[in-house]
């Protein structure tokens, strides 16, 4: 039977949310200075990149967050069979409420009928956290922060799409992708990066978009298909020009994450989960003995 | 480039051009979805000394309340700027409003209210919290802090070379326009071939 210490785990679930605000992970800001390479000296896109790695290193040294949206809690655990799901959920909470204390959060959650915000980033539906049960003998606690700017600009498509053009395949999702990401412009906060939800009932296709973004920037998809498919996309979404910020530029999206699950014969739908370039993630593994390692 | 002091005239505003950096320094009132419903629907006196040449700053801040009960700014970057589009063009001209400060920038609707009472769209760097928070030196006073929340109430605060583009100026030119044609026709020729 897996046991762990609440109080303890409380703090390591703390300090979870404090990288995850602050400290953007070496994936990312690999990318991004990848981007900033590549535009050209005096540019606008140039100084933007510039302007975000400064950002970025200010945020970690001074351990305050990167953005001052500091979005949705997504939480995705994986437990051991029989780890109680309850106790954790509330666990997630205290530490939530207490990240907020230490400014490491913002009090981000609204009641929708009253407009009251509850002041503790606490609510109905927030934090989001999903729960698996896994064969491995440990807790691992995935959290992505994301804004509301891009998951504004976030969308799903039902194929056939006639206005596009786009069919019942993969072509089909191609353009649906293209023109997602035209009419996003700068407004998710670019340069991007796509999660894509092939497939599913609209709630599961959503929630599978999202789950694309717990991917490293740096790997491969495992169907060759949807492989070739991120690539292609990546380079073709570079050539429109948005930008940082919308700005123009080389770079409008990091990366292009793919995953599909099955539909019913009727449905075909497409969700595009649109990240923002601050792609805080970060992940921490509890193991039997208490102890704990982040990533 | 140009530095600009709050408060600011129509004249210096209106000399102001697309693509033009610039760094702001004095006092200007952050303001977002709740504070722009709540303006529309009540349009207070007690914001026309604070908003008049001016500007409005499209922000949720994370703050610190500290104990002598002063505020102070731990990440201030920019919220999107369209939900506004509602609103802005007559809040501006209504409280003579010289310049919002969002990203994203803004409609028709907005551009043409910029030509018609004097005033620009300034882009700030999404997600550049840690940093324009440091542009923030005081926090003068907030307004409406229980009605509205933290991220949603008037923060009055003083900013010195607080950094930002001019991407809709008051003589028609939006760099989204131009920026969103060429993407257009990019999308155009990689959807139908």
């Amino acid at each position: 039977m897996f046991q762990y210490d609440e109080r303890k785990l409380k703090d390591q679930l703390l300090e979870l949310i404090r990288l995850a605000a602050t400290d953007l992970p070496k994936d990312v800001v690999e990318s991004i200075q990848a981007a900033h390479t590549d535009e050209p000296e005096g540019s606008a896109a140039k100084s933007v990149f510039g302007m975000i790695l400064k950002n970025i290193e200010l945020a970690r040294a001074e351990s305050t967050p990167i953005c001052q949206d500091t979005g949705t809690n997504i939480y995705l655990v994986y437990i051991p069979e029989g780890v109680g799901m309850r106790k954790l959920t509330s666990l997630i909470k205290e530490a939530t409420a207490e990240a907020v204390d230490k400014s490491y959060l913002r009090p981000n959650a609204v009641d929708s009928l009253t407009g009251k915000n509850s002041g503790n980033n606490i609510g109905e539906g927030q934090p989001f956290i999903h729960f698996e049960e896994w064969d491995n003998d440990f807790i691992e606690f995935k959290l992505m922060l994301k804004g509301g700017g891009c998951e504004n600009v976030s969308t799903q498509y039902k194929l056939p799409d006639v206005g596009l053009g786009a069919g019942r395949d993969l072509d089909g999702v191609y353009k649906v992708i293209v023109d997602a990401v035209n009419q996003a412009q700068g407004l998710g906060c670019a340069p991007g990066i796509l999660g894509i939800g092939i497939g599913g009932d609209r709630a599961a296709s959503h929630l599978g978009a999202k789950t694309q973004l717990f991917r490293k920037m740096t790997d491969t998809n495992s169907n060759p298909d949807l492989a070739v498919l991120e690539t292609k996309l990546k380079g073709d979404l570079n050539k429109l020009g948005v930008g940082p910020m919308g700005f123009g530029g080389n770079t409008t999206v990091m990366g292009v994450k793919m995953g599909s699950m099955h539909r019913l014969p009727a449905s075909f739908f497409v969700s595009i989960s649109y990240m923002c370039w601050a792609y805080r993630r970060h992940s921490m593994t509890l193991n039997i003995k208490g102890e704990v390692s982040y990533d | 480039m140009i530095k600009l002091q709050l408060p600011i005239s129509e004249a210096a505003i209106r000399e102001l051009k697309m693509g033009d950096e610039v760094l702001i320094s004095g006092l200007m009132v952050t303001a977002r979805d709740a504070a722009h419903k709540y303006i529309h629907e009540n349009w207070p006196d007690w914001l026309k000394p604070i908003m008049e040449n001016s500007m409005i700053y499209h922000c949720g801040p994370v703050v610190k309340k500290h104990e002598d009960g002063s505020w102070s700014f731990v990440a201030a970057g920019p919220t999107t700027s369209i939900r506004e589009e509602p609103y802005e063009a007559a809040v501006m001209e209504y409280y003579k409003v010289r310049a919002v400060i969002g990203k994203g920038g803004m409609g028709e609707k907005t551009l043409a209210g910029l030509a018609k009472s004097g005033g620009v769209y300034l882009h700030a760097i999404g997600g550049l919290a840690a940093s324009l928070a440091k542009s923030v030196v005081k926090v003068k006073d907030v307004y409406m802090l229980e009605e509205l929340g933290v991220p949603e109430a008037f923060w009055h605060i003083e900013v010195k070379e607080f950094p930002a583009v001019v991407t809709m100026d008051s003589h028609g030119g939006s760099l989204h326009k131009s920026i969103k044609a060429h993407s257009d026709e990019v999308a155009k020729k990689l959807i139908f071939g």
